[in-house]
């Protein structure tokens, strides 16, 4: 586990220095005072994290709150975790890989005053892990291994597991895990008066909210992480509109947005604005994923979907869209860089990403033959999102034409978009996306899994339940990527059941006066902005 | 006039409901709710028993009868609800949007006050002139420009303008500051949108305007008044411009009451937290609570403002009499 953690972030280290954005903030002395503005595509949902998923609810608010352990924030590329209110290192497991002990922080307290224990630390996990009857928890299903969860003093936290494995560090650094107070939990209507209420123990307190229009966060100055925040404060600007979240950033009006700009955007602001913008650039933890409807003819027929998935040619086609959507790398089903995701020989393997598309091309055309389906035609569901779905889709369209099907886009609304692949299921090929937040490919790929409730391509396959229960259940990580390659292979090459398109490309402008912050390759990751400081 | 003000009331109570029922359909007609939205819209994994809770949370698997009981009963009752997006009173949600929506309203009605009648009087005075041809093309050009777009070009104009002269980009405030609070910020930001869709409003006010003046001017007791050699100013202003403002007064209210909800891309095209961005919100995340009582509440505008300039037609025009 160590030497795999330790090869992860060398990864991690070495894209980051190939990005070349973070050198200089890593040299500079941090200086403190300054209100950090940024703005928020999205206006956020209820305030309890452990129930929401998006990342409007984590950008406003995620500096209010802490987690047991966290993405490193100095190295967020690098998926390693550390703690944030645990003592030391994450620890490793003992009793076979089934117990976890963490030492909590003395001396932390919530923003109201009350003392932080592992009590609260466990009542939060709890809601989170096994919710009371009636208690939404969106990320339930990733603690599948967990068996107990118990506090024998206020400074101690035991997790102990059902059986090892490796994807139980991940789930417990998701960004969504925050810490609540236990008092405010058994509170009379408490599983729910985190909706509408905030009390962390996070880097910056809750000052207001505007409805629809603005967050505001003061800093702590009994954060447990001595010495930061160095901000006084933030304010995060709900703007749901792009062009208008580039020109306040142009305007200094928000120094920055967190998720992510197209390429054009980027390139606009440093025209516009030259050395006042600096740009930090990673491969994203979301993908666009081709979903063939194996219960609509004739995609049943795996001929077919491996034709369409060999008739796209993803190395070239990401040179060319990467210049006009947040698309960039070709993979497989696992995040590019991570030491679980195939090598480049691997990837040539698998249907679809072949080196020669001309030989592709010949084989699909063979095999749309050989199924009768030479004259082809199907409706492409996608939603009705510029970046990069309809970019995607589009290019896809073209893709199939040169092995002459004839596709149609659909797209429709966001809502439109799910119910059709959630609950009428009458759709051809759907463009569906996997967009995660910390990198923990074990877990992630149970979207491509048949008996996932997210996998619409409602595809039956007991063999790649069998391999994923082994790779969830193993912790050698050398096991787990060979069992990786034969679910990617079944997956990807010999059913077919999807087609990783591109994955996403996070373009970060901001201005350069902003330090301290250092992309992640997720939008969802380090957003507690306590080593953020203004270079004014 | 009591009676005649007492049946308007009692009117808007089958209008509302009519409105009501109208809109719980429609939003039901549409694929997905606020819980898929919420927990799925995202790409993350969707828990379908985390779905399923919060859809019984809140009342969707409900009957549908029982939910639109719920619904009108709370409208009646001044019990707004919970939006089922933010969970926050929608009592409050409102009423922080209700602010600049009015503020914005009231700004670009006046704008359009200020230009479109001496425009409408010059243009109809000086029918067939350059005068009258410069403002017609003035007003047609307002009509057939998007106030949405010429919003963008006063943006990307501020930026570009601003950047060439000072060295520095400027542009309006991206949110909201009470005017009492700081009345400088809050002109800055929405004395733009204010213009932007003042101007359209203007147009078509300076229009109806010109045609009914151009109308009353031509009419017998405006050429009697001539005749008794009265002054030609006083003639406009005393005869004809007060019976000429009917239908310009329709225009106005029923403008007004369209920029109170309706401003629904202009809105977000300067980020302005009002109601028309609030709208396109509840709508896109199927928040249904939210989205009917913004339904409502535009519908009680558009009522009450209705009713207000018929009570204004009969303070401009005493001949007219309601009983």
């Amino acid at each position: 586990m160590k030497k795999f953690l330790t090869t992860v972030a060398a990864i991690g280290a070495g894209a980051a220095i190939g990005l070349g954005a973070m050198g200089a903030s890593l040299a500079a002395t941090p200086k403190s005072g300054g209100v950090l503005d940024f703005v928020v595509p999205s206006n956020p949902p209820s305030y309890d994290a452990h129930q929401e998923t998006t990342f409007g609810v984590i950008h406003p608010l995620a500096p209010m709150y802490s987690l047991l352990i966290r993405v490193d924030p100095n190295d967020p590329q690098s998926s390693a975790f550390v703690c944030d209110l645990c003592v030391g290192g994450v620890p490793s497991a003992t009793d076979g890989g089934k117990t976890y002990t963490f030492k909590i922080r003395t001396g932390v307290k919530f923003h109201d005053g009350t003392p932080l224990t592992s009590a609260d630390v466990k009542a939060s996990l709890d809601k989170i892990v096994s919710p009371p009857k009636g208690v939404p928890s969106s990320r339930k299903a990733t603690f599948v291994m967990v068996d107990s969860i118990s506090a024998p003093n206020a400074e101690t936290l035991v997790i102990k597991l059902k059986f090892p494995s490796g994807a139980f560090i991940p789930a417990l650094g998701a960004p969504f895990n925050w810490i609540y107070s236990k008092k405010d939990l058994d509170r009379q209507n408490g599983y729910s008066w985190h909706k509408t209420h905030v009390n962390g123990s996070g880097p910056f307190i809750f000052k207001s909210h505007v409805a629809g229009s603005h967050i505001e966060g003061t800093k702590n100055p009994n954060y447990h992480h001595k010495g930061m925040p160095y901000l006084d404060g933030f304010k995060a600007i709900i703007a749901p509109k792009m062009n208008l979240r580039v020109q306040a950033i142009r305007a200094d009006h928000a120094a920055i947005e967190f998720r992510g700009f197209p390429p054009k955007h980027r390139d606009d602001l440093v025209k516009a604005l030259g050395d006042k913008i600096t740009v930090q650039e990673s491969d994203w933890n979301c993908g666009n994923l081709v979903v063939f409807n194996t219960k609509m003819k004739p995609f049943d027929d795996k001929r077919v979907r491996r034709a369409l998935t060999l008739a796209i040619d993803r190395w070239n086609g990401s040179k060319y869209l990467q210049k006009i959507a947040i698309v960039k790398t070709p993979a497989g089903i696992v995040f590019p860089t991570h030491p679980l995701a195939a090598t480049k020989a691997e990837l040539e393997q698998l249907a679809g990403m072949w080196p020669d598309i001309k030989k592709s091309r010949a084989e699909a055309r063979r095999l749309l033959k050989e199924a009768g389906q030479e004259n082809l035609t199907f409706d492409l569901h996608n939603r009705a999102v510029d970046q990069p779905y309809k970019h995607v889709g589009t290019w896809l369209i073209d893709q199939w034409s040169k092995i002459g099907v004839k596709v149609t886009q659909k797209a429709v609304p966001t809502a439109e978009w799910y119910s059709k692949f959630r609950k009428t299921k009458d759709y051809q090929v759907g463009l569906d996306a996997n967009c995660q937040s910390v990198v923990n490919p074990v877990a992630d790929v149970a979207k491509v899994l048949c008996s996932s409730t997210n996998n619409y391509s409602q595809c039956e396959n007991p063999k790649l339940e069998d391999l994923f229960e082994k790779m969830n259940k193993e912790s050698d990580q050398a096991k787990v990527r060979t069992m990786m390659r034969e679910y990617e292979r079944i997956v990807l090459d010999e059913e077919a059941y999807i087609g990783h398109a591109l994955w996403w490309y996070k373009i970060n402008p901001h201005r350069s006066y902003v330090k301290g912050w250092k992309i992640a390759p997720s939008h969802y990751l380090n957003q507690q902005l306590d080593n953020v400081w203004l270079d004014k | 006039m009591y009676k005649y003000v007492v049946n308007r009331v009692l009117l808007m109570i089958p209008t509302l409901l009519g409105a009501a029922v109208l809109v719980f359909l429609v939003l039901r007609l549409a694929p997905g709710d606020v819980c898929e939205m919420r927990m799925a819209g995202t790409g993350l994994f969707a828990d379908p028993e985390a779905i399923a809770i919060c859809q019984d949370n809140l009342g969707l698997n409900d009957p549908k009868i029982v939910q639109f009981g719920r619904f009108i009963g709370g409208y009646f009752t001044a019990d707004l609800g919970i939006s089922m997006w933010t969970a926050q009173p929608i009592s409050h949600e409102i009423e922080v949007r209700f602010k600049l929506s009015l503020q914005l309203a009231l700004m670009a009605t006046f704008l359009s006050v200020l230009i479109a009648i001496p425009l409408g009087t010059i243009s109809a005075v000086k029918q067939n002139t350059w005068m009258d041809y410069a403002v017609r093309t003035f007003s047609i050009a307002g009509i057939a420009m998007p106030s949405f777009w010429l919003g963008i070009l006063i943006i990307l104009g501020l930026l570009i303008s601003t950047q060439a002269w000072f060295g520095t980009p400027w542009m309006p405030p991206i949110y909201y500051v009470p005017l009492f609070e700081d009345p400088m910020g809050n002109l800055s930001q929405l004395i733009w949108p204010a213009l932007a869709t003042g101007y359209r409003y203007a147009a078509v006010s300076t229009r109806m305007t010109r045609s009914a003046l151009l109308e009353v001017l031509r009419e017998d007791y405006i050429r009697t008044a001539h005749a008794k050699g009265l002054l030609e100013k006083l003639i406009i202003r005393r005869h004809a411009l007060k019976n000429a403002m009917l239908p310009v007064v329709t225009v106005i209210g029923i403008e007004f009451a369209f920029l109170m909800g309706g401003l629904v891309v202009t809105e977000q095209v300067f980020n302005l937290n009002g109601l028309g961005k609030l709208f396109v919100e509840a709508v896109l995340n199927h928040d249904y609570n939210m989205t009917q009582q913004l339904v409502m509440l535009v519908a009680l505008i558009f009522i009450i403002t209705n009713f207000l300039v018929d009570l204004l037609y009969a303070w401009l025009d005493p001949r007219i009499r309601y009983a």
